[in-house]
Parts: C-alpha cells; sequence; structure tokens
C-alpha cells in the first residue's frame, strides 16, 4: 500500500514538473536573454556565459522606456481603479438587490466580454481623433475600463453572493452604527474579493496591445507592450535584442510578483465566475 | 471602497434583506412567488431605484465604449472615406462589402484565423483538461503546480510573443536548430505552427482554469462509488466527470474559441503577418492604420463582428448550453 501511493506520488511529481518546465521555459528564456552580453547574445544558449546588466541601463536611459512604463503603470492604476468601482456598485446591486434589469445588465456584460475589440478599433480611432482623445490617457482607459468590467462584475457578484451579510445586522443590533458596521465588518469582508478583482483588472490592462497600438501615436500615452515593437536600438545598426528582452523583463516582474503572491486569490477569482455556468 | 461611496444603499440593502430571505425561506430557487403581482412597497421601490442607480455607470460605459461604435462603424462601412483623401469621402452602400468580400486577401486571413482558431482551442481543451486534473488532483506541489501554470496566463502576450520569436531566430534560439531547415519564421506553414505555439502556451491556463471549476463541482462521492463498481480511469472519466463537467467545459469552449478568433499580438510580433499569415484582426488593422482607409476597415470590423456574432450563436443554439450567469443552470 505505502509503495503505491510512493509510485502514485514519483508519477504526479514528474507531471508536475512537466507542467513547471513547459511554463517556465519562455519565460527563462527571455530572462536569459536580458542578460545576455552583445557579443555572446547571438550564440544560442539558453544560459548566458557571461552576465550583464547593460541591457537594462541602456532601457532606463532612455527616454523612450522610462515614458512608456510611466504610461503604462498610469493607465493601468487608474483604469483599474474606475472598473473596480463601478464594478463594485454593479455587482452589490446584482448580488443583493431585486430590481428589473438586471438580467439584462448580466446578459449586456456578457456580451461585452465575448466583443471581438478590433471591431471597435476603427470607430474609436475616428470618433477619439474627432474629440482629441486620441493618443491621450483617456483614450486608453475608457476602452480598457469598458472591456474589464465585465470580468469585474462577474468576479465580485461571485464574491460578494458569499459575504454573510447577516453580519452586518447583527452588528447593528449590538449597538454599531450604519458606518460602524460597514466599516468594521462589511469592509474586511469584501476586502478580498476587491483586491482579486483588482489584480485581474490590472492584469488586463496591463496586458492589452491591440487598443494600445492602434490609439497612440506618440510617447505621450503609448504602454510598454506597444513601445517594445518599436524598440529599435540606440543606433540604426544596434540589434535592439538585448533592450527589448530587458524591458520584457521589467514589465513581468509585477506579474510574476502577482501571482507568486496571491497565487490562491487568483485562483479562486478565475474559477468562481466559472462555477455559475 | 465603492460601497462605501453610497452608505444609503447599504441601509436600503439592509431592510430589503428581510423580504429577500423571508421569500427563500419559502420556496428556495423560485422567483416571483408570492402570489400575483402585489402593489410595490416604499421599500421594494427605494430598493429599484437603487439597483438602478448603482448600474447605470457600468452600463452607461459598457453601452457608450462599445454598442454607439459599432453602430458608428457601421455607418463609416458605407462610405468610400480614405484619410489620405479625405476629399473624396462619400456614400456608397455596400460597395465596401464587395471590394472586401470579393478580395483574396480577406479570404487568406479569414482562412488563417479559423485555422488557428480551430486548433488552438482543439489542442487546448486536451491540454487544459489534462492540466486541470493535474491542479486539481496532484498529491504533491499542488501550490507550485498552479503558481507555475498562472504565468502564462499573466503574462504580457507581446512579451511572450517576443520570446517566442527569439527563441526560433537562426543563431540567437535555443530552438532554431531543433529542425534542420534555416529559419522558420520566414515560411508559412512553420510560422503558423509557432503562431498556434505561442497561442497554445500563453492561454492553456485559463481554459485550464475554467474547467478546474467545473472538476470542483465533480462529487467525491460518485468517483468513489464508481471505483468500487469496477470502472476504469478512463470510464470514471468519460461516464462521471464528463458529464458533471459539461457546462463549465462549454462555457470554456465558447469563450477561448471567440478568445482565438481575436487572434492578433502573437501575430504582430512573430510575423507582422508575412507569408500570408495575417489573421483578420491584423488585416483590419493594417487598413486602419498603415493604409488609413477607415472605410474599409470599419467594413472589416463590422464583418468579424458578424463572424463573432454567428460563432457564438452557434454555439448557444447547438449544446443549448444555459450562459453564465442566467439562472436556469438545470437545464440539460
Amino acid at each position: 500500500m505505502a509503495d503505491t501511493t510512493t509510485r502514485a506520488k514519483v508519477r504526479w511529481g514528474l507531471l508536475d514538473v512537466a507542467v513547471v518546465v513547459f511554463a517556465l521555459t519562455p519565460v527563462l528564456w527571455i530572462m536569459s536573454l536580458s542578460f545576455k552580453t552583445p557579443a555572446t547574445l547571438t550564440d544560442g544558449k539558453f544560459i548566458p556565459r557571461e552576465w550583464t546588466l547593460e541591457n537594462y541601463r541602456t532601457i532606463f536611459a532612455t527616454d523612450q522606456f522610462v515614458r512608456a512604463l510611466i504610461n503604462s503603470i498610469g493607465i493601468a492604476l487608474i483604469a483599474t481603479t474606475i472598473a473596480v468601482v463601478l464594478g463594485a456598485m454593479a455587482a452589490y446591486a446584482i448580488s443583493r438587490l431585486d430590481f428589473p434589469g438586471k438580467r439584462l445588465l448580466i446578459g449586456v456584460s456578457l456580451l461585452i466580454a465575448m466583443f471581438p475589440q478590433v471591431s471597435l478599433v476603427s470607430p474609436l480611432f475616428e470618433i477619439e481623433r474627432q474629440l482629441g482623445l486620441f493618443d491621450t490617457w483617456p483614450g486608453l482607459i475608457l476602452p480598457y475600463i469598458t472591456f474589464a468590467l465585465p470580468l469585474a462584475i462577474y468576479t465580485l457578484s461571485a464574491f460578494f453572493k458569499q459575504i454573510p451579510w447577516d453580519l452586518e445586522k447583527a452588528a447593528k443590533m449590538d449597538g454599531a452604527t450604519q458606518g460602524q458596521a460597514f466599516r468594521r465588518v462589511i469592509a474586511p469582508l469584501a476586502a478580498p474579493g476587491l483586491f482579486t478583482t483588482a489584480i485581474l483588472v490590472f492584469i488586463f490592462c496591463w496586458n492589452d496591445f491591440l487598443f494600445a497600438i492602434s490609439l497612440t501615436s506618440t510617447e505621450r500615452s503609448r504602454t510598454v507592450p506597444v513601445a517594445l515593437s518599436f524598440f529599435t536600438g540606440a543606433s540604426q545598426f544596434e540589434d535592439p535584442t538585448g533592450a527589448i528582452c530587458a524591458a520584457a523583463v521589467v514589465i513581468t516582474v509585477p506579474i510574476i510578483l502577482f501571482v507568486l503572491f496571491f497565487q490562491r486569490r487568483i485562483v479562486s477569482g478565475l474559477t468562481s465566475g466559472a462555477v455559475k455556468g | 471602497m465603492s460601497v462605501n461611496a453610497t452608505p444609503a444603499g447599504a441601509d436600503v440593502a439592509a431592510d430589503g434583506t428581510d423580504t429577500r430571505s423571508g421569500r427563500q425561506a419559502v420556496l428556495p430557487g423560485q422567483r416571483d412567488n408570492r402570489g400575483g403581482k402585489p402593489p410595490l412597497s416604499e421599500n421594494k421601490r427605494a430598493e429599484r431605484r437603487l439597483g438602478w442607480l448603482l448600474c447605470a455607470p457600468a452600463a452607461l460605459v459598457m453601452l457608450a465604449v462599445t454598442a454607439y461604435p459599432i453602430l458608428y462603424s457601421v455607418w463609416l462601412s458605407l462610405q468610400r472615406y480614405d484619410l489620405r483623401f479625405p476629399a473624396e469621402r462619400e456614400f456608397i452602400g455596400l460597395q465596401n462589402y464587395a471590394t472586401v468580400l470579393t478580395n483574396e486577401f480577406w479570404w487568406t486571413a479569414f482562412g488563417v484565423t479559423m485555422l488557428i482558431t480551430v486548433v488552438t482551442v482543439a489542442v487546448e481543451l486536451v491540454l487544459g483538461m489534462g492540466l486541470a486534473l493535474i491542479m486539481h488532483r496532484t498529491l504533491v506541489g499542488r501550490g507550485i503546480v498552479r503558481t507555475s501554470a498562472l504565468i502564462p496566463y499573466g503574462i504580457v502576450t507581446v512579451v511572450a510573443a517576443f520570446s517566442w520569436r527569439y527563441a526560433w531566430t537562426p543563431g540567437t534560439g535555443y530552438l532554431a536548430n531543433l529542425f534542420s531547415d534555416g529559419a522558420p519564421l520566414t515560411e508559412r506553414a512553420s510560422s503558423l505552427a509557432i503562431i498556434m505555439l505561442a497561442e497554445i502556451w500563453k492561454t492553456t491556463p485559463f481554459m485550464a482554469l475554467l474547467l478546474m471549476a467545473g472538476l470542483a463541482l465533480v462529487p467525491e462521492d460518485l468517483l468513489k462509488a464508481a471505483s468500487t463498481d469496477g470502472a476504469t480511469a478512463w470510464q470514471r472519466f468519460t461516464k462521471v466527470m464528463l458529464p458533471v463537467m459539461k457546462p463549465a467545459i462549454l462555457v470554456a469552449l465558447l469563450f477561448r474559441t471567440l478568445d482565438a478568433f481575436r487572434v492578433f499580438d502573437n501575430i504582430y510580433v512573430l510575423t507582422s503577418g508575412a507569408n500570408e499569415t495575417s489573421s483578420v484582426s491584423m488585416i483590419a488593422y493594417n487598413n486602419l492604420i498603415r493604409g488609413l482607409n477607415l472605410g474599409i476597415g470599419s467594413t472589416m470590423s463590422v464583418l468579424i463582428f458578424i463572424t463573432v456574432a454567428i460563432i457564438a450563436f452557434i454555439f448557444v443554439k447547438l449544446f443549448g448550453t444555459a450562459a453564465p450567469g442566467s439562472d436556469d443552470g438545470e437545464r440539460r
């Protein structure tokens, strides 16, 4: 009996290793490239023979990258905040209140989750040019909020349904005011859900490429994924590979940190919406 | 935080709970069973108003940024409108549609998109199911597996695409010499294969997570019972797990299919559409931003929108699945 469980463990262990290798290889590869010196960049070796931080120094010295990083962070943070706030309001209503039009809202957000984003690129390009939103932060924040909202509403209503709202009443019976009941009882219970949703929405905004490349034209609002695709190196004879890889690693680090610290939350956030199906 | 903004809302909701929980106690899961239509009480009306108020901002933003532009897109698609020649702008009816639908580039791109969609979703379903089983049932290192599986999901697609591009670049890449021939990203078949590989790597974890949500619904007792009755592992999988998981599988398939149909980032970075590897998103983008042809670009936008609507419709009709979020999950 003990023998079979050991064998089962080894078998699962091997499968685990396969998954980890499959998932991490491309990430480790681009990290490896970012640490290679120009001379060894094209040696085709998976592990750098000579290590250098030169590529990182290069990109942080260029305005192009630093500006794009600021744009990426600013746009993603603002869009995430607004989407989570609006999403929480709607999700609260969906999970707690009874009102006509509720299913319509659920249906509309489902439709938007399936919407082909490229269909919006042409009209938004034209509309934003007319409104002066083209190549500005709000010009990107608006579509990000829109496409993040279904995700936020679904995840948050799943979370809100699990909150024992009766505790609020209990707190009030024990003499707490409405405000105290909310601050001390409900807010701490809702915080993990809001936080998880914020991470998922942030990842979505951080990842976008199509809107960012279509609705921007200068460094004013270009985000890192787009800046990456325009990197040409300091001079036209310089190979930008090292710089691109270093920049790629810089925008990957926050995601890896999120995943490392909040794995459990992210998994529960992503699966909670689907269980209802 | 946001709920904080509406303290009055929490108040009304707290009152509203009485009616709600009271009703659910009578007949759980059934709506409007209070017999006929009682006149709305003051509470009820306040609850409605609050519900609308809370949903209005989200609904307005979603409609303003999708519904209006898509209608505007239809309007633009009926015009000759090239930003390089703005003076020639005029209404030309369905002529743009004729131009696009008789264009072989469009149909090549359409074929490429379909191929990528079908192949990647099929492979992802199999791999995703395997990954879901591993994440759900592994005896050792569950945390590590789940954490590493989330990395492809979280990573920026463009970053992953660059990683794949350099991996296959002759001289630079560790994979370039895997098959003896020269540069895989300069030939059509191998380019398409690499695009699909990149797509599968990036999105299998998402598929697996959706499937895992379904796996969690499979009752452990049922599996044990099947096991004692002598069912093999395969039989337990096909006869017990799959039927229970069906709704989750359909949801995952629907979402991934529509998502795969939008493929853009990977192609842009890996081949920029060279050697006839463009997807429909890619050529719509090219017509708009590089060609500055708003009329044709909008026509393609509308056509893509219609295609996606048809795919979604077929899914729902074919499988008769209850859409996620709708209450009637019992339909089989």
